[in-house]
């Protein structure tokens, strides 16, 4: 068996008295989509803001391409050529597309300054590619809606030649056209070799676009299935029960 | 606004902000031109005026990027007692020792070592703010008793004077470059300006960007030009009165020729701010640390998950604030030729309202170095005509609390209208 892009080893963590995430392994190959699923409060997210440096593990352990790694920052991740879209977002309001598309990551003219011409030059080649409609480059994006938000994050994410990706809820806030924009997306980038991690409550979604899906429940993780090997019934008493009907069975 | 106008605006790209707060300073110098009987809007009292405004000015411009961040400053009124306090001890008492009464090093010793002593003092409480985590309304207004009576302490109330004399250069009318280096500024700055609008242009085109029409650019160059010209007409308008000039040439043992006259040109204080507003301007502009402050105030953890170090972030802008104080509490004790414990009192609510109604939102995110300026400008035009008319202080100050609030006000309306919340 090949050795996968990235993977996450028995990794732990704890808030006060709470083990958020408890001794869940999870992995990811090149080009391939795993679904994480989970009611709220499951450990989806703080599980994944481990992998993108925003939390920092208790115990466990973390490889790309078999390579142990540490990442304690948002900075780590993104040398490893980590990128995440949030949930929220991550933006911030009161600057435009531009800025927060290289927000930590500017180009700098020679004198050291920021290049502001450059970078909106850039934004308009990649948002020319994810969302042709964007038109609003000079705006604060709070004036933008859910749908531009959307596509200003994950451009953050895809310019910088991301090779594992991770999509919190990428489609939660989304009408009917953007998620079919997004799901478009993600087999773009898959099939050009990317790993993706993709966290959704749409069950259906996620049988449609994931090779595999991880299921966790009150922070443990209760299994990983192919999808062509599980209904989404079995999926769903997955996260409901804490169990594989099949395998109980 | 009337569709003509309103379409004429847009297309030079003038902030309708900016337009307001220069049209609220025109009418509240028109309003006291004719109250006074035609005193206000003379070269002499324009001149005056902005020296006044210049240590409120230079700290306005660090107070915007500390409200930015979603933090307040109170402590700065005092810090610049205490560092203007140390700064009068050090070139009074200390160096000319060392160096001798009126040494030219005297003057720049004791500000490198003020702007040293103010940045510490920021950076201090930024750490407190940072990593801390104590909140910066707190730290301050403990700073705002401490450094007050610390400065207290340092002369046992006092006042430190005579100041250095070539340090009170960097204050008041003493200190001015004269008519022919003001006119090469001027024609210096005018360039610069154009060829800044040359570039960015063209910048624009090899990019493919939309540009303006010529015309406008043609416009909006002329206007700048005739604004830096016209503030350095009325600075070289300003003449020296003549019983200074017959001093001045009766010190040397000459005689004054007859119908000698002479300008002041523009003071050194009033080239400092012009220094700072540009420099801050860039700061915020064009500099990673600038975006990285904007950034913070629109959504920390947004700027947090982008890998920017926000506690760092909340040290080196308080240090910056302190540096800032340090060369207003310069211009502020060199105006007065002296250093009391009292130096500065207030002046942090001066400040903040001076960013405020230059458009500085206090939920963070939003601000303009030339808004805290224009802000500062038209706070003291209010309290100087004020004075002149004849209003007393008590009632001085009610009017500046109300304007204070009527001008944020009139600001959360224009966000709601223009939609930049």
């Amino acid at each position: 068996m090949s050795t996968p892009l990235l993977e996450m080893r028995n990794i732990s963590i704890h808030f006060g008295g709470i083990k958020a995430v408890d001794d869940v392994s999870i992995d990811v190959m090149p080009g391939e989509v795993v679904g994480l699923l989970g009611h709220n409060g499951a450990g989806k997210s703080t599980l994944i803001k481990i992998l993108s440096g925003a939390y920092k593990k208790d115990a466990g352990e973390i490889f790309v391409d078999g390579q142990k790694v540490e990442i304690n920052s948002p900075i780590d991740a993104r040398e490893h050529n980590i990128e995440t879209i949030y949930q929220t977002l991550a933006l911030s309001d009161n600057l435009d597309a531009a800025s927060n598309l290289f927000l930590g990551r500017e180009i700098t003219t020679k004198f050291g300054l920021v290049d502001d011409t450059a970078m909106e030059a850039e934004s308009r080649k990649i948002m020319a590619r994810l969302n042709p409609n964007f038109q609003r480059f000079s705006e604060p994006v709070r004036s933008l809606s859910g749908g531009q938000r959307q596509s200003v994050a994950i451009a953050r994410a895809v310019y910088f030649n991301a090779r594992i990706l991770i999509m919190d809820e990428p489609t939660a806030a989304l009408g009917v056209h953007e998620t079919a924009m997004v799901a478009d997306l993600i087999k773009e980038l898959k099939a050009q070799g990317l790993g993706i991690f993709l966290i959704s409550h749409d069950t259906r979604e996620m049988m449609d676009l994931c090779d595999r899906v991880s299921v966790m429940k009150n922070g443990q993780l209760i299994g990983t299935e192919r999808v062509e090997d599980v209904t989404e019934d079995d999926i769903l008493s997955m996260i409901i029960m804490g169990k594989n009907p099949k395998k109980a069975a | 606004m009337s569709g003509g106008l309103g379409n004429l605006i847009k297309t030079l790209q003038i902030d309708t902000r900016l337009l307001g707060m220069i049209g609220a300073f025109i009418v509240i110098s028109l309003v006291f031109h004719v109250a006074t009987g035609g005193t206000f809007l003379t070269p002499r009292n324009l001149f005056t005026l902005t020296l006044q405004t210049a240590s409120v000015a230079v700290m306005a411009t660090g107070m915007v990027f500390v409200i930015v961040t979603r933090n307040i400053d109170l402590s700065i009124g005092s810090m610049l007692g205490i560092v203007g306090m140390l700064m009068g001890v050090i070139q009074v008492q200390i160096l000319p020792d060392f160096l001798g009464f009126g040494n030219p090093a005297i003057w720049v010793i004791t500000v490198v070592i003020g702007l040293f002593l103010g940045a510490a003092i920021g950076a201090f409480q930024g750490w407190l703010i940072g990593y801390l985590v104590i909140p910066s309304f707190i730290v301050t207004l403990g700073g705002l008793l401490i450094w007050r009576g610390g400065a207290w302490w340092v002369s046992k109330g006092t006042t430190i004077s005579p100041l250095d004399p070539n340090f009170v250069m960097l204050g008041g009318a003493s200190g001015t470059i004269g008519v022919t280096a003001s006119w090469a500024l001027a024609i210096v700055g005018s360039i610069l300006t154009i060829l800044f609008l040359i570039n960015t242009r063209r910048k624009h085109i090899s990019h493919d960007f939309a540009v303006k029409p010529l015309w406008a650019e043609y416009a909006l160059g002329a206007i700048l030009v005739a604004a830096i010209c016209g503030i350095t007409a009325i600075m070289n308008a300003y003449l020296v009165p003549t019983r200074i000039l017959q001093r001045r040439f009766a010190a040397e043992g000459l005689e004054m020729p007859e119908g000698y006259t002479e300008a002041y040109g523009f003071p050194i204080s009033v080239l400092i701010v012009l220094f700072v507003t540009i420099a801050m301007t860039v700061v915020a502009k064009k500099t990673r640390f600038g975006r990285y402050i904007f950034a913070m105030g629109g959504n920390p953890d947004a700027a947090e998950l982008s890998g920017i170090n926000t506690r760092m972030l909340t040290v080196k802008v308080f240090a910056l604030m302190g540096a800032l104080t340090a060369i207003a509490a310069v211009i502020a004790s060199a105006r007065l030729g002296s250093a009391g414990s009292s130096l500065g009192e207030l002046d942090e609510l001066r400040v903040i309202a001076a960013a405020v109604i230059g458009g500085t939102a206090l939920a963070g995110g939003v601000g303009t170095i030339y808004g805290a300026i224009l802000g500062a400008l038209i706070m003291q035009a209010l309290v100087s005509g004020m004075g002149m008319v004849g209003v007393d202080s008590p009632l001085q100050n009610m009017i500046v609390g109300g304007v204070l609030i009527l001008a944020v006000w009139i600001d959360i309306i224009y966000r709601r209208k223009t939609g930049d919340a």
